[in-house]
């Protein structure tokens, strides 16, 4: 890189230009920059979801609203989960992956760093791609805009015929570019965990973080596919005259809704696995206690992963499939829920008999267990079909899974900030600040998306730009958008937060929660090259074992 | 930075709360539409397929909440008791590293729960999808059109639109309806909440589903698969009549329309201008199948699929700009003259 | 910053890990394998639902020559890698320009195929769900063995320009892994098209 030296005997300073501070971020092949540009794309574009979602809920404020014209109002809901779930929920678990990642296995990189650069840039693109739709649809003679066809994208909607134009292509574009993207680093996750652990880390004694990015990555190889191959299919059906989902011959729209949520019940996991990690990791060191039953932990992952495989159709309860179909989805479905049930419990048990401190990461975390437990519970009644005949496509199911969504991904997202912001910049986030951020967006969560669950059992389907008065929906309608605007204002606390912390934070130090990961022994941040040294570990807390050389966990193992 | 103990947030958090709470129970008893009186509650079924979800929705729920109660209770014990105080000394607590039996049992107990839970809830699913068709069930077909509703009585020759009418049914002699539902176009969703849980209507993909409403009334629904711009308006509308009443309603929707001289203009207007593509009207040579039949258009008590009240106002904006009260909806204005509009709106007063 | 410092009696004896190459290959194969299947799906599904159009086994022609070329091809791309292995660059490239020849032999008759399916048999794309059908998953793998193709010519360019020698027997050992699988997958495509099918 170049740089103006001047040369004072005894004395260097290097000015660096902006410029070149600019180039060394976008050609950067460094498994933590590339981190950092995940997590700051998928903040902006979080951003613009949450504006989706106001533009939402302003509308549903009262029954016969026209804030919006139903046309907009359908592009709003599509762009909001295709945004919120492509381009903000993947990229970010992904960012903290691969900052986390190499410095957990005592590692200097991803295995393939410019792989690494290249699904980065291939994520972005199939953003810009997205939201490019909102601005190219004057161009096109009005035939872009964007898509509105709701995030599933069902067949046949999205069939030349009812969508004519070019924003169902927007979509499927988008998507599958940043899928390839996707594809690429958990490749590179996998290759990274099963290659370049430092020795003396067997596959059990690595952190749970590194083990539940594994099975998240193996999960994406067979979960992102069948959308990637569904979308070509679409493709060929809009484009080269294809029949793939073409009722009139002989095409069937239930074959896009299978394979479609092949994709779509499996990525709901590929989004909570990541996030488990999180917990994992930050309860235990805020109770001061090691994870309880680490083994169980990473049993119950492996099986969540294999069952939630078979779930799938549990989506398509109202579809029409026979008796024995329907039976076969729920028992999965309920069985699913066990092994997730146990994580809950093993989080239970790290706290109990534990010293907890009530930092904000743990504050977020606490939340995390109830909301998620909740939201689990809400999903066995889901998960039983007949009640599903009721709940299927009403607000019960939007509460739902927002509830997971939201009170689980990303409350353990703000925990995992919180926890490690130190590590990546070297400041600390203000407590107080913080503080005012998770009990304003507990509020505002709980006020949405409790409430949300009434409309859904009063007979309130999804996707209405608008409703009848007189269903018992108005007030609970306005209720749940006070409570989002009230998130709102948290999250603009919380940006404020990133911000300010950023040059006015108590520096961190090297460990500033007294952890037991390897990332924790580096300065903060860490050199570009992470360790001077590749570390050797014989426990799986070798942080632990040297503040604590009297009784390590090496003993134990 | 001053540290702030866990009082001190519980404090202000529970502050917060209350102050949340107190506004929420404000709003909602200001609030005139009791939830409880909604027309559309899932919890107020009238129909054994309502009524068969509703028992084991009861049971579900109290199985959930009873393990929400218990987990709940222990995170927040957890969470008090093993709060770490500043009098610690630093101390590191005892480091478990887990314990099998226990493992053992938080495994075993949920597998049960679930067993318990599937068996009770596959006895509802074949009960209500299994069940056959006795033979005085009356048979619709159901049709989904963006955006209205085509209903059929193939036994009784009758061809209608937007609001089904069914018998009651007495629990000691049913007479159930059973529906098929198919979908001249996109993904719909007949869910009448009070009545049954929602099938969808998907094309080349015949669904069925049965009801036997056991009390009469106005019982309303809407579609529930997004399935295009208009969506939100495509309502339904069930009346479960009397046995008296539902023959007499058959009876009328049988005959052909009513030939009444004094709108014959309005007629004229009607048979020779393109709505005759897309409607059809029983008499006359309107014979159109994209649209709804409307023989016994003031049969009806809305229109659009119910997004206005069926009054010669709302009916002269329908035809004259479609766009004014369904934006969006397929049908195109159909730009009358004042005249023929006025014409063509006293005709469709007359068809009964 | 200070390294890890552990007694040096836990320090492992051998700590060998698996090559990144072949497991990010692996991690690959898995995923297109996921691709794959969902096209087989759709085919196998639509077997006999389409409205019109000729049938399968009205049209079809089991490939056999063209499949043993395609299967061959395999043959000898394996011991390419092994030679290259043991440094025998001239074998390498021999028994990799054969390969390629082999591969390219089998795109060539599915090209004809499509030509005659086409143009003799009228069936396309758009004509029913089975052309539909046919012509994605077969089109799909001939894409894959097209990008194979791409990337065996390369290392033949490098290997003539003097490039290629024992050093990289492990790139080329992954990209034979590549090349097995295309060739697995055909294997499949046509049990399910040409035998199934029919």
């Amino acid at each position: 890189m170049a740089s103006n030296a001047i040369t004072i005997p005894g004395v260097q300073i290097e000015e660096k230009l902006w410029l070149d501070t600019l180039h060394g971020w976008l050609t950067t092949v460094d498994h933590k920059r590339l981190g950092i540009l995940y997590i700051l794309s998928s903040l902006v574009f979080l951003v613009f979801g949450g504006v989706e979602a106001l533009i939402i809920r302003i509308q549903l404020m009262h029954s016969h609203n026209d804030f919006v014209s139903p046309q907009v109002f359908n592009r709003m809901f599509t762009m909001h989960g295709t945004t919120m779930i492509f381009f903000v929920a993947m990229p970010i678990l992904f960012g903290f992956a691969n900052y986390l990642v190499p410095l957990m296995i005592g590692a200097r990189d991803m295995a393939f760093p410019r792989l690494n650069a290249f699904s980065f840039w291939l994520s972005f693109l199939g953003a810009v791609l997205l939201y490019f739709s909102f601005l190219g649809g004057n161009g096109l003679y009005g035939a872009g805009s964007a898509p509105d066809v709701g995030w599933w994208a069902y067949a046949p909607l999205t069939a030349r015929a009812f969508s004519p134009g070019h924003s169902s292509d927007y979509w499927t574009l988008a998507v599958m570019i940043s899928g390839f993207g996707t594809i690429g680093t958990a490749i590179n996750i996998i290759a990274t965990i099963l290659c370049m652990r430092c020795p003396g880390m067997k596959l059990s004694r690595m952190p749970l973080l590194a083990w539940l990015n594994l099975v998240m990555s193996g999960m994406v190889l067979i979960t992102i596919t069948p959308l990637s191959a569904a979308q070509i299919m679409l493709l060929i059906d809009r484009y080269l005259g294809g029949h793939f989902f073409d009722a009139q011959a002989g095409g069937s729209a239930v074959l896009w809704m299978h394979f479609f949520w092949i994709f779509g019940h499996p990525e709901v996991y590929v989004l909570i696995i990541p996030c488990f990690a999180f917990m994992s990791e930050i309860i235990p060191v805020f109770s001061r206690k090691p994870i309880f039953g680490y083994p169980v932990m990473v049993a119950a992952t492996v099986c969540i992963a294999f069952v939630s495989m078979s779930v799938w159709a549990h989506h398509m309860f109202t579809v029409g499939m026979n008796s024995y179909a329907n039976s076969f989805f729920t028992i999965t479905t309920m069985a699913v829920g066990v092994p997730t049930g146990i994580k809950i419990f093993n989080w239970l048990g790290t706290m109990w008999g534990g010293r907890i401190q009530f930092k904000v990461p743990m504050l977020f975390s606490i939340a995390f267990l109830f909301q998620f437990l909740l939201a689990g519970l809400t999903g066995i009644m889901l998960a039983c079909a007949p009640f599903d005949w009721q709940l299927s496509l009403s607000y019960f199911v939007v509460a739902h899974f927002h509830y997971v969504i939201v009170g689980g991904i990303l409350f353990a997202l703000f925990a995992a900030f919180y926890y490690w912001y130190p590590k990546m910049t070297g400041r600390m986030l203000s407590e107080r600040l913080g503080k005012w951020h998770f009990w304003l967006f507990l509020i505002g969560f709980h006020l949405t998306f409790d409430l949300m669950h009434i409309p859904g059992v009063l007979g309130m389907p999804r996707r209405i730009y608008t409703y009848e008065p007189g269903r018992g929906w108005d007030t609970l309608n306005l209720l749940i958008t006070i409570g989002t605007f009230i998130q709102a204002i948290a999250i603009l606390v919380f940006v404020a937060n990133l911000i300010i912390s950023y040059f006015k934070g108590d520096k961190a130090g090297n460990d500033p929660w007294d952890a037991w990961t390897l990332e924790w022994s580096i300065s903060s941040p860490p050199p570009a090259y992470n360790f001077a040294s590749i570390p050797v570990v014989a426990s799986r807390r070798p942080l632990w074992d040297l503040k604590h050389p009297e009784d390590p966990d090496s003993r134990y193992e | 930075m001053i540290r702030r103990t866990i009082f001190a947030d519980l404090v202000t958090g529970r502050k917060l709360t209350l102050l949340a709470c107190l506004f929420v129970a404000t709003v909602a008893t200001a609030e005139p539409a009791n939830f409880l009186s909604s027309p559309t509650n899932i919890f107020a079924p009238v129909s054994t397929p309502a009524k068969s979800i509703l028992h084991l929705s009861l049971f579900v729920l109290v199985i959930t909440g009873i393990i929400f109660a218990v987990v709940f209770t222990l995170l927040a014990y957890a969470v008090i008791k093993f709060r770490g105080r500043s009098g610690d000394g630093g101390r590191e607590p005892a480091q478990v590293y887990g314990s099998t039996q226990i493992e053992l049992a938080w495994t075993v107990i949920p597998v049960l729960i679930v067993v318990v839970l599937y068996l009770a809830t596959a006895r509802v699913i074949h009960a209500v999808q299994d069940a056959p068709q006795p033979a005085n069930a009356v048979e619709v077909t159901v049709i989904g059109h963006q955006y209205w509703w085509e209903f059929r009585y193939p036994k009784l020759g009758i061809v209608t639109a937007n609001e089904l009418h069914v018998p009651v049914s007495d629990p000691a002699h049913p007479t159930p309806t059973f529906l098929n539902l198919l979908s001249a176009d996109t993904d719909h969703s007949f869910w009448v909440p009070k009545l049954a849980g929602k099938t969808d209507l998907i094309p080349n993909h015949p669904n069925r589903m049965w009801i036997d409403p056991q009390r009469t009334g106005i019982f309303l629904g809407q579609c529930a698969q997004y399935c295009g711009v208009q969506h939100a308006k495509m309502l339904l509308r069930v009346s479960v009549d009397s046995p008296e009443d539902f023959a007499a309603w058959v009876r009328a929707q049988q005959q052909p329309a009513v030939q009444d001289a004094s709108v014959a203009a309005g007629k004229r207007v009607f048979e020779t201008t393109a709505c005759i593509n897309c409607h059809a009207i029983a008499g006359t040579n309107a014979n159109g199948r994209f649209g709804p039949d409307l023989t016994h258009l003031m049969s009806r008590a809305t229109i659009a699929s119910g997004a206005a009240q069926n009054t010669p106002q709302n009916l002269r904006v329908w035809i004259q700009n479609p766009n004014a009260i369904k934006p969006g909806s397929l049908m195109p204005a159909m730009q009358l003259s004042d005249a023929d509009l006025d014409a063509m709106v006293s005709y469709m007063e007359t068809l009964r | 910053m200070s390294a890890i410092a552990t007694p040096i009696r836990q320090m492992p004896a051998a700590w060998t890990l698996p090559d990144r190459g072949k497991v990010a290959i692996a991690g690959l194969i898995i995923a297109e394998s996921a691709i794959f299947t969902i096209f087989v799906v759709a085919y196998l599904f639509y077997l006999g639902k389409s409205v019109t159009g000729p049938t399968p086994r009205e049209v079809l022609e089991v490939p056999i020559f063209y499949t043993i070329c395609l299967l061959s091809s395999s043959l000898t791309i394996h011991f390419a890698a092994k030679s290259l292995k043991r440094d025998r660059v001239a074998a390498f490239l021999g028994l990799w320009l054969l390969t390629i020849a082999l591969g390219s032999l089998f795109l060539y008759g599915t090209g004809m195929e499509w030509h005659r399916l086409i143009y003799l048999d009228g069936l396309t794309i758009s004509t029913s769900l089975f052309g539909t059908t046919y012509y994605s998953l077969v089109g799909l793998h001939a894409f894959h063995v097209t990008a194979g193709l791409v990337m065996l010519s390369i290392v033949a360019i490098l290997t003539l320009a003097g490039r290629v020698d024992v050093e990289q027997s492990r790139r080329t050992e992954v990209l034979a892994m590549y090349w097995h699988f295309v060739d697995a997958v055909w294997v499949v495509v046509f049990t399910v098209v040409y035998i199934m099918g029919r």
